[in-house]
């Protein structure tokens, strides 16, 4: 049988292995905005905008919030979905997390709760993103909704519980215990931890497999034993866990609680994935390009600070890029049909 | 004088051997890994019917969408009517006179017949609304000069398959295109419909159009073609008038070599029952269906589309499981609820779907092989032993001569014969004890299907059981030891390897 010679005459030289990263477009784009930026801050501010570390480190805490979210809201995407609810996850998780890290005040919300070891507010913040996160998946999951509104839903009902818990009352005076988590560095730490935790699940773990699966095809997954129900609960979980996590950090940074906080926050996260490559068509996305996401939003924030221009500017240009990084995507999955 | 018998003569001889109406030359197209096209030539008279066969991934398509301006050559000529045209797409081969009737077919579900034949050329009133009288009218008399009987103000989604065709052929012809593409537009025609649609290419040739038509079936081949061009692997093989050559001439051309084992049915040692199914039933849609399969068997089960095949499959696969009825693997009772249950009890399920339910089309021919042995093995505390998955990948990779430039590559970017063998890679991964096959060969090529019933061969020689669900009646019966036949819902008879021939099968099955 001459299958031989037809394998030799039809295949090209393996040059799929040898294809750059995926990544690498991303990381250009960042360094590009971040050469603008130094290039502008010559000539209009006669200073370098790179060469200010406190500058740079003030930008990635600024972004470390929403890197957090930004890392399970990635998840969702790949499979898939959407998740609009995280904004009010993190209001509502740092108001709860925050009324039992308080310190003994004639305000204290719980007067007979206070002072508890930080472990406790950590706990109930992260059970309060894990328990939204988890109604998320089942609604998705078992009633059939489609993730928007079920997400939608959870953002409006998350919101309204951080406003009902304490009647719209901010709450303050945290332990020093839990300040901490919020305190210097640590946010930057906990995003990156969070970051490469889940890099590592997405690509080496049988959830992260399922998860890609699930987004590339939802009845081959199924026919392939994947229970796809329990996995989109799971993912649904994880993000409304990360969510609440980045509430914890939010509260504790700021040392305080209120109901207002975290507003919009879900929609700078999906602009984080849709940036870093997570195709909102399901089933391709990397945490990485999420983390590089995450860092050019900051940039932009820092850079037009720096050049001291206007506010309102800065939301028009970043609306502009979030619709050229899906631009983007749409015309990279043109190009892989045509191939 | 010159008699009208003469007049005759001369008109059929310049209609067989019209003017060259469009020419392709020394047309390369190279995608990434793959070199799909490589100086091809093709030829197509006025007044001609011209098929094109050949294997898939024999570059048959991508030609077809190159002439149609759908993708553009790297290199090589196209003339038409003497005049060398670039088209650099869709649109401007339709203003040359090049349409193309997809496969799938490209209609707006929501439309009126005549909205989408006149599409972005509706007929104006003198307030520059849209004159619908007019545009129906129209599309009347595009009908009736094609002897189409279709509603021009129905939507196109109450429409048939077959209907939706005749209105894309429709709309090809009123934009006076000389050049009409047609891909495989038989499969999913009835022969009625079959007939009705070769009338129309008639009447097309007979006013002077060039047909290009790409096809699987040979007699199709015989009854419509003037002639036809064979491609193989990329490469352009030979050009003969269909009058002129033979069914096994032409498969000899596409494969480039012989097949005399088509369906290469190896005794297999018979063993003990693995799958007993009694009285399974899914309301509404099949009822009663009994049967058995023991190791080292090949159950086929024939039956119309609709007869609800595929359905017994799904129920016992778990994908929606039975109402009632009981299924006992290897004598012992079992609730089958998903398809992990039924991966559990070693059973695997190759669907009828390729696309829809089968390939993780957008990730790598790795991922879709791995993805169902990770239920079990290869995976310790989560995390998967990608070396030695990968290892496996690749000997499966060898052993069923799945060809691609390396597992990495897009499952999509692989032929459908391929795509089978890597799906099938798949669920041997997991070593199944039962194999469940829906249409294992259903668009794939001359050549790998062959591999692929040596392979179902090999398997049920090595003990599994195997029930091999196929429309195409040569396969069933050349493969099966014992053949089912369904009728709408119900199991019509049970006959075995010797008695079975294609007329017991098809008055089963058509009871």
């Amino acid at each position: 049988m001459s299958m031989q010679q037809i394998d030799t005459a039809v295949v090209a030289p393996d040059r799929s292995r040898r294809r750059l990263p995926p990544e690498l477009n991303i990381l250009s784009v960042l360094l590009g905005v971040a050469l603008i930026f130094e290039v502008l801050g010559w000539i209009l501010q006669g200073q370098s905008f790179l060469l200010n570390p406190q500058r740079l480190t003030i930008m990635i805490l600024q972004v470390s919030v929403i890197g957090i979210i930004a890392v399970g809201v990635t998840q969702v995407i790949i499979t898939g979905g959407i998740d609009l609810s995280s904004g009010s996850v993190v209001a509502m998780s740092a108001m709860v997390s925050m009324s039992f890290a308080q310190i003994a005040t004639d305000r204290a919300i719980f007067p007979a709760l206070t002072d508890l070891p930080a472990i406790v507010p950590i706990v109930i913040g992260l059970t309060c993103g894990l328990l939204a996160g988890l109604i998320n998946g089942a609604l998705i999951a078992y009633t059939g909704i489609p993730p928007f509104i079920a997400t939608l839903g959870m953002m409006v009902t998350a919101r309204g519980f951080a406003k009902w818990y304490t009647k719209g009352q901010p709450i303050s005076f945290p332990t020093s215990e839990f300040a901490a988590i919020g305190s210097g560095i640590w946010p930057v730490v906990i995003f990156l931890t969070v970051a490469v935790i889940f890099h590592i699940c997405l690509r080496y773990t049988r959830y992260g497999k399922f998860t890609y699966a699930i987004g590339a095809n939802l009845q081959a997954a199924r026919v392939s034993g994947i229970n796809v129900k329990a996995h989109l609960v799971k993912v649904y979980a994880v993000a409304g866990l990360l969510a609440g996590l980045a509430g914890i950090v939010t509260a504790a940074r700021a040392q305080t609680a209120q109901a207002g906080m975290g507003m919009m926050y879900e929609l700078d996260a999906i602009a984080a994935a849709v940036i870093g490559g997570t195709s909102l068509a399901g089933g391709a996305g990397r945490i990485t390009g999420t983390v590089i996401g995450t860092l050019i939003l900051g940039l932009m924030t820092s850079g037009f600070t720096f050049l001291r221009i206007d506010a309102y500017y800065q939301e028009i240009v970043k609306g502009i890029i979030i619709v050229a990084a899906v631009v983007a995507d749409v015309h990279r999955q043109k190009k892989r049909s045509k191939a | 004088m010159i008699s009208e018998r003469t007049l005759e003569a001369v008109r059929t001889y310049t209609r067989g051997k019209g003017d060259d109406l469009l020419v392709v030359e020394g047309i390369r197209k190279e995608f990434p890994g793959v070199v799909a096209l490589d100086d091809v030539q093709f030829k197509l008279r006025r007044g001609s019917v011209h098929a094109l066969m050949g294997e898939n991934g024999a570059g048959k398509s991508t030609l077809m969408k190159i002439i149609s301006g759908i993708y553009q050559p790297d290199r090589g000529r196209i003339t038409l009517r003497g005049e060398d045209v670039t088209l650099d797409s869709p649109l401007a081969a339709l203003e040359h006179g090049i349409a193309m009737i997809h496969q799938e077919l490209n209609l707006m579900q929501f439309m009126t017949v005549a909205e989408n034949i006149w599409i972005r050329r509706e007929p104006k009133n003198r307030f520059g609304l849209i004159d619908h009288g007019r545009m129906t009218r129209m599309t009347r008399e595009l009908f009736e000069r094609l002897h189409i009987n279709i509603d021009p103000d129905v939507e196109v989604r109450k429409l048939s398959v077959a209907a939706r065709q005749m209105v894309e052929i429709a709309k090809a012809v009123s934009y006076e295109s000389d050049v009409l593409i047609m891909d495989e537009p038989t499969s999913a025609l009835t022969e009625t419909e079959v007939e009705h649609l070769f009338d129309i290419i008639r009447k097309l040739r007979g006013q002077g159009k060039g047909i290009v038509y790409i096809t699987h079936k040979m007699n199709e081949l015989f009854e419509i073609a003037d002639e036809f061009s064979v491609f193989r692997d990329g490469a352009y093989v030979a050009t003969h008038d269909s009058a002129d050559v033979t069914r096994d001439d032409i498969i000899k051309m596409m494969v480039g070599r012989e097949i005399t084992d088509m369906f290469p049915k190896e005794a297999a040692e018979i063993g003990d029952t693995v799958l007993s199914v009694n009285g399974l039933t899914l309301d509404g849609v099949f009822h009663d269906i009994s049967f058995d399969v023991r190791a080292g068997e090949i159950l086929g089960v024939a039956g119309l589309v609709g007869s609800g095949r595929s359905n017994v499959a799904e129920a016992l696969f778990g994908v929606t499981p039975a109402t009632s009825g009981s299924i006992r693997i290897r004598g012992r009772e079992t609730a089958i609820r998903s398809p992990r249950d039924a991966m559990r009890n070693g059973m695997a399920f190759l669907t009828e779907d390729r696309k829809e339910t089968g390939c993780f089309l957008i990730l790598s021919v790795l991922e879709n092989m791995q993805i169902a042995a990770l239920h079990n093995a290869h995976v310790r505390g989560g995390f998967v032993d990608q070396t030695g998955i990968n290892r496996l990948c690749e000997e499966m990779k060898d052993v069923l001569r799945i060809k691609t430039p390396g597992l990495h590559e897009r499952i999509e970017n692989l032929s459908g014969g391929n795509q089978q063998k890597a799906l099938i890679a798949r669920w041997l991964l997991i070593k199944p004890s039962i194999l469940i096959l829906d249409e294992p060969t259903r668009g794939i090529d001359v050549g790998a299907k062959a591999e692929i019933h040596r392979l179902i061969s090999r398997l049920a020689g090595q003990g599994v059981a195997i029930i091999m669900i196929s429309s195409e009646l040569p396969e069933v019966l050349g493969m099966s030891d014992r053949i089912l036949v369904m009728h709408a819902g119900r199991a019509t008879g049970i006959i075995d390897r010797d008695e079975a021939d294609q007329v017991r099968i098809m008055e089963l099955a058509a009871k």
